[in-house]
């Protein structure tokens, strides 16, 4: 497919100079790439969090203490207990068969209610309470109806009333 | 009628970008002048025809056409206007359109300025250009068709994305982010135009360089702005998260950066002939791995639209360019030998190949720990995530790397140093730099990694800011020039290398910026109740009050703020929450307070329903003001290197080269006309 021709339309001068310096470079560079990989699979190794759900948490026994995870689930209802004052929250973190319970020193966000799936970030403490750093709030980009007594109109209409600038 | 239009347009850009990508290779192979006129007239053609498609887009959106399936996906008829004609690109199809129409654009632009020079390399390249082009339209009439016909058509929709028309820089960030990230289809069809034709020149490097200067200072624009986009709106106090999205467009800036250093060494000393071409291949695959990652909806995230068969068509993509380029790289290596060679390690030549080899792992870094969890997932069946501390531990070192040779290497002489030098030119840096270290110590910063990019820092700005002293200087005693002349002149005699330097101190202020605002970032939460306040580094958060209104498109939930310091009010601040197209997830909006030595950050998390109470986070972080300046001097110093100033475009080689003798006759018929 290559005309070797063309070649003649590049102002480019062949040079061929037998040389070990390039290889020599080549050859450093190459040692310097394989020891590099070695440094970022020993880096990914100790930096990866699992994402697990809380059946999963709790089948690993005691393995699971103290490592880092990312646990997914439901707000177990009527499992959410919130001091605003301390910053003190707790509930329990289920998936339908296992639930673990979760305390955080965060505030939750606008949309933390029962029932809702969530996200933590932290581990599990050898008291088997997870301890959160980062609270998440699963969503969807996908518009959905909020439940019942949820849309913003209802909840919020007493502040219209209230607050209106 | 809107949709046959546009749809007629897409299938006829289509048609004439096949066409025009077999007419260039033949007219490049045969040296038939006719058939690479034609190539060219199929570019512009897809340029008007792009630009008539995404009018007809913007009309459609405008006009609330909702039989046109984006419209339907991403129209509301409570948006206001202007985030109506930004929905262009909030959502996958439209953002392949426009896409589609940047590309046309930056065609039309790379042919008009190159036509009829750098003999058989220009068909090739043009060539190269309408084949990427074409794959894009055939998303566009495919899987990514946006003029799909909805019947129905309802009566309204959903609107855009609510993080994607909660702030204004939406409008700006993805424009220039497709100018940077489209950008590097040029200089990657310059480079397989070189490899077809087997030109490698002069010439060759210097149109090269300057589009990937110029897709360049775009691409770093649209990172800070993204950045800034990030802080501005997601309300974390961040602006970089190591996300698979902003990893996919800091991979190809990386090694787009490693090209534009070196590429100086082949300039001037003809070496590392193969490794410049791989890197600019290896910036548009970058480029195009990370229109993968972010439009199929692999990784989640909001660049993330929806999942769907587009995926499949960009991995196929990939592999394409991928085997021919690499061929392509090993069938012409024996044109691709070097001349020069190392002559001491104290060199600037030594410092741009020490700059390429850590830029090269940084890139690494990134693509493996974006693409670890993909790879993870897909044949093991776990959901790992690669988060900050991966990447921290990684980059860090390289970072640090980095910054140290900005200052060293502008100071190195080509080939070797002459005795004396060193000490010469690094002395006063060198002060600076301590005084910098001394100083951070005194204002109580204990973090190494940020003590480092003080240091250093403070030495390379220091270096190049004296460049344009030393350069001032000389002009001044030489030609009796006033020190604001001298400069302008210093600056325009020689743009490209001054356009560099500024491109490095805007570097070292983002640097610094970021350095100093993760190092001595301070966060505070509280549940206030009206008229309790909390405190934060000698600030005072006090709620006055929470209100809430609807607006047309949206529910705002605002709490305000005093901020106070020493007892003093010195502003008001109003966090607030704002709820899009009746969904109860808020987009937080925060409310910062910005100055020079450090932003007060302030993110409503929640309150309480009656109004009793609001739960604030504050967030006080040092010098982030100076990555968004630091940003847009990269910016400018980047054109200004991409701007020929003194020396017009009347260089070497700018006689038109003919590829045939009729060609002559054609150019002056064409002039005559």
């Amino acid at each position: 497919m290559i005309d070797p021709d063309d070649a003649t339309d590049s102002a480019l001068e062949q040079r061929t100079r037998p040389s070990r310096r390039p290889l020599l470079l080549v050859a450093v560079a190459a040692a310097a790439l394989i020891g590099f990989g070695f440094v970022l699979i020993g880096g990914l190794d100790e930096n990866i969090v699992y994402f697990v759900t809380p059946t999963e948490l709790l089948a690993k026994g005691s393995a699971a203490y103290d490592a880092p995870v990312r646990l997914g689930g439901q707000v177990a209802p009527g499992s959410v207990s919130w001091h605003a004052d301390a910053l003190d929250l707790r509930f329990r973190m289920t998936d339908g068969t296992g639930d673990v319970e979760v305390h955080s020193a965060v505030a939750p966000p606008q949309m933390f209610r029962d029932g809702i799936g969530v996200i933590v970030e932290g581990r599990l403490t050898r008291a088997g309470v997870f301890e959160s750093d980062n609270l998440m709030v699963k969503h969807s980009n996908e518009y959905r109806a909020p439940p019942e007594g949820h849309a913003p109109e209802d909840v919020y209409r007493s502040l219209i009333r209230e607050g209106a600038p | 009628m809107i949709r046959t239009l546009a749809g007629a347009a897409i299938v006829a850009a289509l048609i004439s970008a096949v066409l025009g990508t077999l007419a260039a290779v033949a007219g490049a192979r045969l040296r038939r002048t006719t058939l690479v006129r034609a190539a060219e007239r199929a570019v512009f053609a897809n340029f008007w025809l792009m630009t008539l498609a995404n009018l007809a887009m913007v009309y459609a959106l405008v006009t609330h056409d909702f039989s046109v399936s984006y419209v339907a996906q991403v129209g509301s008829r409570s948006t206001p206007l202007f985030f109506t004609i930004i929905s262009l690109w909030s959502a996958l199809e439209g953002s392949i359109l426009f896409w589609g129409w940047v590309l046309s654009a930056y065609t039309a632009a790379a042919v008009w300025l190159h036509r009829g020079r750098l003999g058989t390399l220009v068909p090739y390249a043009t060539a190269t250009m309408l084949a990427v082009a074409a794959f894009f339209f055939i998303l566009l009439v495919g899987p990514a068709n946006p003029f799909a016909l909805v019947s129905p058509a309802p009566l309204d929709g959903p609107g855009p994305n609510p993080l994607l028309q909660n702030h204004i820089l939406m409008a700006i960030h993805p424009p220039f982010l497709y100018l940077g990230y489209v950008g590097m289809t040029v200089p990657f069809a310059f480079a397989i135009g070189a490899l077809l034709s087997g030109r490698l020149d002069a010439e060759w490097i210097r149109a090269t360089r300057r589009w990937t200067v110029v897709a360049w200072a775009f691409l770093s624009l649209a990172i800070m702005l993204g950045m800034w986009w990030s802080y501005e709106v997601l309300g974390w106090g961040g602006y970089w998260a190591w996300d698979p999205v902003e990893n996919a467009s800091f991979m190809p800036w990386l090694t787009a950066t490693a090209f534009l250093h070196s590429v100086m060494v082949e300039e001037r000393r003809g070496m590392l002939k193969v490794w410049n071409l791989s890197l600019i291949i290896a910036t548009f695959l970058l480029t195009i791995l990370g229109t993968f990652l972010t439009r199929s909806g692999i990784v989640s995230s909001v660049h993330a639209f929806s999942e769907g068969p587009i995926g499949m068509y960009f991995l196929v993509f990939i592999v394409l360019v991928t085997v021919f380029s690499v061929a392509l790289l090993a069938g012409r290596s024996s044109l691709l030998g070097g001349e020069g060679r190392l002559d001491s390690p104290v060199s600037r030549e030594t410092a741009f190949l020490v700059n390429n080899l850590l830029l090269t792992a940084f890139t690494f870094t990134v693509l493996l720990g974006t693409l670890f969890p993909l790879v993870a997932e897909a044949f093991r069946g776990v959901k790992v995530s690669v988060g900050a501390p991966f990447f921290n531990r990684m980059t860090l070192p390289l970072i640090m790397g980095l910054l140290f040779l900005v200052g060293v290497g502008p100071a190195l002489p080509w080939r070797r140093t002459p005795p004396g030098h060193l000490r010469e030119r690094f002395l006063l840096p060198l002060v600076v730099a301590l005084a910098v270290l001394g100083l951070s110590l005194a204002l109580g910063s204990r973090d190494p990694y940020a003590l480092l990019a003080f240091t250093f820092g403070g030495f390379a700005l220091s270096v190049n800011l004296g460049e344009f002293v030393f350069g001032t200087r000389a002009r001044m005693r030489a030609q009796g020039e006033a020190a604001p002349l001298a400069l302008v002149r210093l600056v325009r005699s020689n743009s490209r290398r001054y356009g560099g330097f500024t491109a490095h101190i805007g570097v070292l202020l983002l640097a610094i910026g970021v350095a100093a605002s993760s190092a001595g970032r301070v966060e505070r939460q509280a549940t206030l109740r009206a008229g309790e306040s909390m405190s934060i580094e000698g600030y005072e958060v006090r709620l006055r009050n929470i209100s809430a209104w609807e607006e047309p498109q949206r529910f705002v939930v605002a709490a305000h703020v005093d901020v106070l310091r020493g007892g003093e009010a010195i502003g008001g601040l109003d966090p607030r929450l704002n709820f899009y197209g009746g969904s109860d997830q808020p987009i937080t909006t925060p409310a910062v307070r910005s100055r020079p030595h450090e932003d007060l950050y302030l993110t409503l998390i929640a309150f309480e329903r009656d109004g009793s109470s609001a739960t604030v986070a504050a967030v006080v972080e040092p010098l982030v003001g100076w990555i968004w300046v630091g940003g847009v001097i990269v910016f400018l110093g980047a054109l200004l290197s991409a701007v020929p100033f003194e020396r017009k475009r009347v260089v070497v080689g700018a006689a038109a080269e003919p590829l045939d003798p009729e060609a002559d006759a054609l150019e002056t018929a064409g002039a005559a006309r």
